[in-house]
């Protein structure tokens, strides 16, 4: 099993959700997150206060993934959140020791 | 007319007759009949206009600008000013300031409003009750209060904010109202101050400076982004506080009338001149028209026309907000640079530049057939020095009278939170509760 991290643009969001959805992945948790990496923030000007903020909103997806479509999961997600402007964001896959559904009590794949 | 008797007729019109003079002939109900319907019908909405200015326009106004540990205890500073100064007005702040003409400050004839009924009159405005015109004036106590902490936002501790707001009223804003409005010597020298230049902005704007001075800047304040936590609700905010001013100015015409529709007018389009004039320079020198820029021009206009409304053409008000947006964006930004003060909601750069300015202004642009006073365009010239030294006094006072107070308070209480306090953020320490 493996844990798929994705940081994308929060435009993003429905077209990943709906090419995960296609390939079989029927879950996922999202949180609202800051960061940068190559994209450059940007100048706010209050009054006569200017503040570079270089944090850039964008949302964090997570998804678990049985091993085998792991490799499947990242493509996809790639095509789909990829624009080709610089802060596209990125993706991690680790891997999972244990899963377990909380209301039926399955585990590993079974949880999935 | 064809359904009673000519007999029964006369005998009605003879009784009317009798009753209306005797009416007439007996000075109490002589007195009630000065009471106007309209006036005190237009006086009380004004009031409550003004009041709404406060709450929730000046609330919402600079809640909006603060971070977001602060937005609540913002808020707090406007409520407890509405509470505190209302009580304080009614128990010896009117009578001070609007009961008897002695040059310095009033009496206490009206401690607890003794002595005002139904049918009392202040002679400062005998068509409405005289409980409408102490209520009325309550309201510009209160507004200037709440005025003053925008300076010293995020970092003043709640209990020395009421002992100072406590004591910024009666030395500050009582005696001042006496002498520009009251009978008190600054009007009698001739100083026009329609709806509070000096008494409201100036002497806020002033106050607002020192303590930003005496209490230093914010930790952080140069370094850290302090970006405005929601600007929507400052526009809000300022929306009411535009609408309300039709009674802060309108209203001090103290009746239903011309006079009022004129400050009005002016008022209105000193705001709009304002907010264009800003967000012209902004646009001009960075590209972008800002939203606060835009509501700051507006509040600008709007701070600036208040001492000359009632006193000059409608249009002078396009003028004086043009001139308005660009004295206090300079304020605002080169100035405060170049002096380096930490003038958190740029009361002084907004009220105090623009009081000042607009008092000044007044002195200009005067139109005898208005109000009553010729300025500079109609050769009277003399008047502009006149505002001059009603402007100098109000620094003077308002300025010294700050310092002392806040030494004052200084060592019953401590005027900053902690550094732990401010970093944590007024609303959890000084209240107990936090946005979510």
């Amino acid at each position: 099993m493996k844990l798929v991290v994705a940081i994308i643009k929060p435009f993003k969001l429905d077209e990943v959700r709906q090419a995960l959805t296609a390939i079989g992945v029927h879950g996922m948790t999202v949180t609202e997150v800051k960061g940068y990496g190559r994209q450059k923030g940007h100048t706010e000007i209050y009054r006569g206060a200017e503040y570079v903020v270089n944090f850039l909103p964008k949302l964090r997806i997570e998804i678990a993934v049985a091993s085998e479509i792991a490799d499947r999961a990242v493509e996809v997600i790639t095509s789909s959140a990829r624009t080709g402007q610089i802060g596209d964001g990125k993706i991690f896959v680790t891997p999972i020791d244990h899963a377990k559904r909380i209301r039926t009590g399955e585990t590993d794949s079974d949880a999935l | 007319m064809g359904v009673l008797s000519s007999r029964a007729a006369a005998k009605i019109a003879a009784a009317t007759s009798v009753a209306a003079t005797s009416a007439l002939a007996t000075p109490a109900l002589a007195e009630t009949s000065a009471i106007n319907a309209a006036d005190t019908a237009w006086m009380i909405v004004a009031t409550a206009l003004v009041l709404m200015m406060t709450i929730p326009g000046l609330a919402l106004f600079y809640s909006g600008m603060v971070r977001k540990k602060n937005v609540l205890a913002t808020m707090a500073q406007s409520l407890a000013a509405v509470a505190t100064i209302s009580i304080l007005w009614v128990m010896f702040g009117y009578s001070l300031a609007f009961v008897g003409d002695g040059p310095w400050l009033g009496t206490l004839d009206r401690w607890f409003l003794a002595g005002m009924d139904m049918d009392s009159v202040n002679p400062a405005a005998r068509t409405i009750p005289e409980s409408l015109f102490m209520l009325y004036q309550m309201t510009f106590a209160i507004i200037t209060v709440a005025l003053v902490a925008g300076s010293v936002a995020d970092r003043m501790r709640f209990s020395a904010y009421l002992l100072f707001s406590i004591g910024w009223f009666v030395f500050v804003y009582v005696p001042l109202a006496h002498w520009v409005w009251g009978g008190g010597f600054l009007a009698s020298m001739g100083v026009l101050d329609f709806a509070g230049g000096l008494v409201v902005h100036l002497s806020a704007g002033i106050g607002g400076l020192v303590a930003a001075k005496v209490m230093g800047r914010r930790h952080g304040y140069g370094s850290e982004n302090m970006s405005p936590f929601d600007l929507s609700l400052a526009v809000l905010g300022t929306g009411l506080l535009w609408v309300g001013w039709f009674g802060f100015n309108g209203g001090s015409a103290l009746a239903a009338n011309s006079r009022a529709v004129m400050a009005i007018t002016a008022t209105h389009l000193a705001a709009c001149a304002g907010a264009l004039t800003w967000g012209a320079i902004e646009w001009a020198t960075r590209r972008k028209p800002s939203v606060l820029g835009m509501i700051s021009g507006a509040v600008a206009g709007l701070g600036t026309i208040t001492p000359a409304s009632g006193f000059v053409a409608p249009w002078h008000g396009i003028v004086i907000g043009v001139v308005a947006g660009l004295v206090c964006f300079w304020a605002c930004t080169w100035l405060k640079h170049r002096f380096d003060y930490d003038d958190s909601l740029d009361v002084f750069g907004v009220h105090g530049i623009g009081g000042m300015t607009g008092t000044l202004l007044a002195g200009v642009f005067a139109v005898n057939a208005i109000g009553g006073t010729a300025g500079l365009i109609e050769g009277h010239a003399r008047q502009v020095l006149i505002q001059l030294y009603g402007v100098a006094v109000t620094l003077v006072w308002s300025g010294g009278v700050t310092y002392a107070l806040l030494k004052i308070v200084g060592v019953l209480v401590p005027l900053r939170v902690s550094l732990q306090q401010e970093l944590e953020g007024l609303d959890i320490s000084q209240h107990g509760e936090a946005l979510q």
